[in-house]
């Protein structure tokens, strides 16, 4: 296995060029283990940790560039109001120490149904900064999974930053694993609300191939919002209508049954989990004490 | 001798008395927080090679054949070994029935049998040689319960037993069977205004010590082999690898290294033989370190069991009968499956008075990975499920489930099952007693944290699942009944060498067992016990090794009661002897040499009135006094194979515990606030590790409650999730706080009237848990660990 040490951001996407099968590893996280536990060996390890200007991030006027090995420490730290969704998501990574490695470009890259900062970036929206010797492009997060472990990177592109939408709104997010910390998600459930165009975006974690939104139950909501003028009367949710969203966000799921929990346990808790999203963002939105950043 | 990271002499002083019931700390505490301890992994050699394990990728198969000339030829490769290397005509071993083969022979029996074994400059040569050997497996059909494994015409796990159960179990794939009857059960029956039955399930449970299993095997020039290992007794190890290697038992010399946890995982051999067995083929030293995949699989788990009772009671309340019947899964080989049955059996009336009793306990051999010891060891299987009963008792008289324990609680005097009577304190009503009377915890402790609620408090944690949605309070109670030591009629003895002489001025005890220490705290202790007897503050312990006699094994809750027991009686001789020698030389000054009780205290001979007579430096001057002896407890004997009647155990150990849970009912999901516990130690010889003991065994009883499991498919006996990504273990942000409440009620039978504590608490946490979750969500819920979807019912 060679180790390939690019200096610069340019001397990766070069060695990315030449050798389109290397690994590119930051913090290591997702990728050490896979090689500790030989299900993978890669013919060449592409080391980003040079490369300073990833671990930056920009707070601009519609969006936070987020560089792709900013870790989720520094992400529950410096971007809450920015990003609560994603914040809320980085602190159930892992424990202290893999949060201080870990960012979102790892996420992507390995692109696990189970990764944490998935569905908060679908329900806040995103695009994917990839590039390559070829040029720059933005991936839409809708389009980026594509399949378990599969994402819409070419084989010479790297995962440069994530754009992430500011928060307009308050945003949600959670995630059910059997342990109170620590654990690999079960199913997860973000959500966010976007006043400025009157829209709920949802994203749901472990419970489908890809990480996926409930698109249904967003169209619905969406809908039922307008109709009843919600946005501006800013009362509380009919019961029906956040009912009949949780049962469209758990018919989103095409779970399995594994180690980890049932498929219908997974349907059932998505179902939950959406409800419950759904009522802490509208709490907020009503100006009833509680923030965007909920708990911990 | 050329091995870094193996043990030296502790050297441990103090600056107060330091005896026993201080809470001396324990000298290898800073270490092991700080990172500095060498563990048997740490362990180094120059020229050492590092071996390599193949193990089976299937639980059940013949091998028609093995190849291992591609792995021989790779470079940097010494040796490959399989069944047909092995030296002698021992192949097999076992702690009691020696039916586990050292490498497999034509046949695996469980998914992660080691077949062959690789020796090579590095650890990933010697995995990826490995990985060229070819096993060609016809697979064979699996049985992996009772039904599979007794069914017409199922596959015998070991054909052509000799083993001295097969005369008396009803089917080969049946380890052993214990019955207990005593009075008569179905007469009593009649007389109970309420019957209660109900099946329980409990799950197969990992000791997940964090050292996973290690050693280095270094030949020596006579032939035979210095082995470093992380083990539990080191002597029951040696007497089952000399006979595999051909050694006599001396040219296998054993010492003790820094071992990483243990529960029963390392009652058992793993690594020992084939690192000893690499050793003398290549005539190097070898390591062997698992990684933790591999440790699911080299070390035996706690027994899953499935678990039959019947209870009855007058309208009164008071208990008229139980009848049970334990089925544990023991897996391919026996390990420690017999003893465990004869606890389950013993044990499974729990702490209560019933006088007629019909009990039946039994092991299966099945393809599922084998078991073992595990701290609780029976035990625990049965109070799960007989905790369990007493509440549907007490729900089906309309009584408090503690004022119900308490009404038929066992108390000293009382008469077990076996028909030994319970000789000395067995306050189990007053455990009980004292965690109900413990305030609660507040309610909705997530609102007191101000705006934002505090989801450390909550279920789910800092996944953020609820703000208290859902949430329900739930409080159960739980109390148990474990066994101290070694039982059945086993010589259960210790050795202790104790050496006292005095350096630079002052006396120094040295002691020498082979004590394993596992964490228990065991060298802490022999230190304490050494400067009360003897008087000193300075203390040596030296390594453990065989080089000193045996000390028996770290588990049962025993380590303190019989090697303490032992260290404690080799230091009255030495101080019987340094009295002599005072006697000698000063008697003639002091007429109370003769005449008064004389003590070792502050380095000085006193009266028991205070006078000091001489310092013992003065008495030992250049002499020193040298005592080696083995100590016992009372006998026990063995259970009668139809009635199970006998004195089985030596002593009995209680503890109760009071859970408060916060269930997410609407999610499934359980956070444990509290978990109360009451135990009795008879004497606590040092109160802060009876505390760590107490704590430690309550966590790892909540465990098994609300996550541990391994996964084992039913369909291939293939063990599913072997990993800590997916064996889940409590963390910091689930472990409740363990408010404990220490008595200590001597037990006049034992050194200093002290319980053996380790145990017991492991015991009553886990239906202590279970009840409180029954609590919060009215449902039956009979098998643990207990997860969402049980809570949920999806």
């Amino acid at each position: 296995m060679d180790f390939l040490r690019p200096a610069s951001w340019e001397e990766a996407l070069a060695a990315k060029a030449e050798h389109p099968t290397a690994v590119p590893i930051a913090g290591g996280t997702d990728v050490m283990v896979e090689i500790n536990f030989d299900h993978r060996r890669p013919e060449y390890l592409l080391d980003l940790n040079r490369i300073g200007e990833l671990s930056e991030w920009e707070v601009g006027q519609e969006n936070v560039r987020l560089g792709a090995s900013v870790p989720y420490s520094a992400i529950m730290e410096h971007l809450r109001a920015e990003l609560p969704g994603l914040a809320l998501a980085s602190h159930t990574v892992a424990s202290p120490q893999i949060r201080n490695r870990g960012g979102v470009g790892g996420n992507l890259g390995t692109a696990s149904p189970a990764g944490d900062a998935h569905p908060a970036l679908l329900a806040a929206g995103a695009e994917v900064e990839a590039e390559s010797v070829r040029g720059t492009r933005l991936i839409p997060i809708d389009d980026f999974y594509t399949g378990v472990k599969r994402n819409a990177l070419e084989p010479d592109e790297l995962i440069r930053a994530v754009h992430i939408k500011k928060a307009d709104g308050p945003q949600q997010y959670s995630k059910v694993g059997t342990r109170n910390a620590m654990v690999i998600a079960v199913c997860a459930f973000g959500l966010a609300l976007h006043p400025e165009t009157r829209t709920v975006r949802t994203g749901i974690g472990s419970a489908a191939p890809t990480p996926v939104r409930a698109k249904e139950a967003e169209a619905f909501l969406n809908a039922a919002l307008e109709e009843g003028g919600f946005w501006d009367s800013r009362t509380i949710i009919t019961p029906s209508v956040a009912k009949q969203f949780a049962t469209l966000a758990a018919g989103a799921c095409n779970p399995i049954d594994d180690v980890r929990g049932t498929a219908s346990y997974r349907r059932h808790a998505v179902g939950i989990m959406a409800r419950r999203t759904l009522g802490w963002t509208w709490e907020t939105y009503r100006g009833n004490g509680r923030s965007t950043e909920g708990a911990a | 001798m050329g091995v870094t990271g193996s043990p030296t002499n502790i050297n441990q002083g103090t600056r107060t008395k330091g005896g026993i019931g201080e809470s001396t700390l324990r000298p290898d505490g800073i270490l092991k927080v700080t990172g500095e301890f060498a563990y048997s992994s740490d362990m180094w050699h120059e020229d050492m090679l590092w071996g390599h394990t193949l193990r089976s990728t299937v639980a059940h198969a013949e091998i028609v054949s093995i190849d291992t000339s591609e792995a021989l030829a790779t470079s940097g490769v010494y040796a490959v070994l399989t069944y047909d290397d092995l030296p002698t005509a021992v192949k097999n071993y076992g702690l009691e029935i020696q039916d586990t083969p050292v490498l497999a022979h034509g046949r695996v029996r469980h998914h992660g049998e080691p077949v062959a074994l690789v020796a090579a400059d590095h650890p990933e040569t010697a995995r990826r040689a490995a990985a060229k050997i070819r096993i060609d497996y016809r697979e064979l059909p699996v049985v992996t319960d009772e039904a599979s494994a007794t069914a017409p015409g199922a596959p015998l796990l070991h054909e052509g037993r000799d083993d001295h159960h097969i005369g008396h179990v009803p089917h080969p794939n049946i380890v052993h069977r214990q019955p207990i009857v005593r009075g008569d059960a179905e007469a009593a029956k009649a007389r109970a205004d309420v019957v209660v039955s109900g099946e329980y399930v409990f799950g197969m449970q990992d000791q997940a010590f964090l050292g996973p299993e290690s050693g280095l095997a270094v030949p020596s020039e006579d032939g035979g082999v210095d082995l470093y290992v992380a083990t539990q007794w080191l002597h029951s190890d040696l007497r089952q690898i000399a006979p595999v290697l051909g050694l006599p038992e001396d040219k296998v010399r054993m010492t003790l290294s820094g071992v990483g946890g243990a529960f029963g995982g390392r009652e058992d051999l793993s690594m020992q033989i084939h690192a000893c067995l690499l050793a003398l083929r290549t005539g190097k030293p070898v390591k062997i370190v698992y990684n933790r995949f591999e440790s699911f699989f080299g070390h035996v788990h706690r027994h899953p069991a499935k678990l039959w009772y019947e209870h009855g009671a007058t309208r009164d309340g008071k208990l008229t009968h139980m009848k049970c019947r334990i089925v544990l899964d023991g897996g391919a080989y026996a390990s420690a499956s017999p003893a465990v049955v004869g606890n389950a059996s013993s044990l499974a009336v729990g702490p209560y008075v019933i006088d007629d009793v019909d009990i039946e306990a039994v092991a299966l051999y099945t393809n599922n990975p084998p078991c073992g010891a595990m701290r609780g060891f029976g035990a625990v299987q049965a109070c799960f499920a007989y905790e369990a009963q007493m509440d549907k008792v007490a729900a089906e008289l309309g009584m408090d489930p503690v004022e119900f324990r308490q009404l038929n609680a066992m108390e000293q005097g009382t008469l077990l099952p076996t028909g030994q009577v319970v000789d000395s304190p067995a306050p189990v009503a007053e455990l009980l007693r004292r965690v109900k009377a413990r305030p609660l915890p507040p309610e909705r402790q997530w609102e007191s944290a101000g705006e934002h609620p505090d989801v450390r408090a909550l279920p789910g944690g800092l996944s953020n699942t609820t703000h208290g949605e859902g949430v329900v309070r739930g409080i159960g109670y739980a109390v148990g009944l474990k066994n101290v030591g070694f039982s059945e009629g086993f010589d259960d003895y210790s050795t202790a060498r104790v050496r006292m002489e005095v350096i630079g001025g002052e006396p120094v005890a040295t002691v020498h067992t082979a004590m394993a220490e596992v964490g228990q705290g065991g060298v802490t202790v022999h230190a304490q016990i050494a400067r009360t007897e003897l008087g000193v503050s300075q203390v040596t312990i030296r390594p453990a090794d065989t080089a000193v006699g045996s000390a028996g094994s770290t588990s049962a809750s025993r380590q303190t009661y019989v090697t303490g027991g032992a260290v404690k009686n080799s230091c009255e001789a030495v101080r019987e002897q340094v009295l002599e020698i005072g006697r000698r030389k000063f008697g003639t000054y002091h007429p109370a040499w003769a005449t008064a009780e004389l003590l070792l205290e502050g380095g000085k001979v006193v009266t028991d009135g205070g006078e000091v007579l001489a310092d013992l430096a003065d008495v030992l001057e250049d002499e020193a006094v040298d005592v080696e002896l083995e100590w016992r407890h009372r006998p026990t004997e063995a259970f009668d194979l139809r009635t199970g009647q006998g004195n089985g155990h030596v002593q009995y150990s209680f503890a109760a515990h009071r859970a408060v849970v916060e269930v997410d009912t609407e999610l499934g999901l359980v956070k444990v606030i509290e978990l109360a516990c009451a135990q009795d130690v008879g004497k606590a010889l040092n109160p802060l590790s009876v505390l760590g003991q107490i704590q430690g065994g309550t966590l790892q009883g909540m465990g098994i409650a609300v996550m541990e499991e391994i996964i084992v498919d039913p369909k291939t006996a293939k063990v599913r999730n072997p990993s800590f990504t997916d064996y889940l273990l409590p963390t910091i942000l689930d472990t409740p706080t363990i408010p404990v409440d220490v008595l200590e009620l001597a037990d006049d039978h034992a050194p200093y009237g002290l319980r053996g504590i380790g145990e017991a608490p492991t015991l009553s946490s886990t239906p202590a848990v279970l009840a409180a979750i029954r609590n919060a969500t009215g449902l039956e819920l009979n098998r643990t660990p207990v997860r969402p979807e049980h809570l949920t019912g999806t």
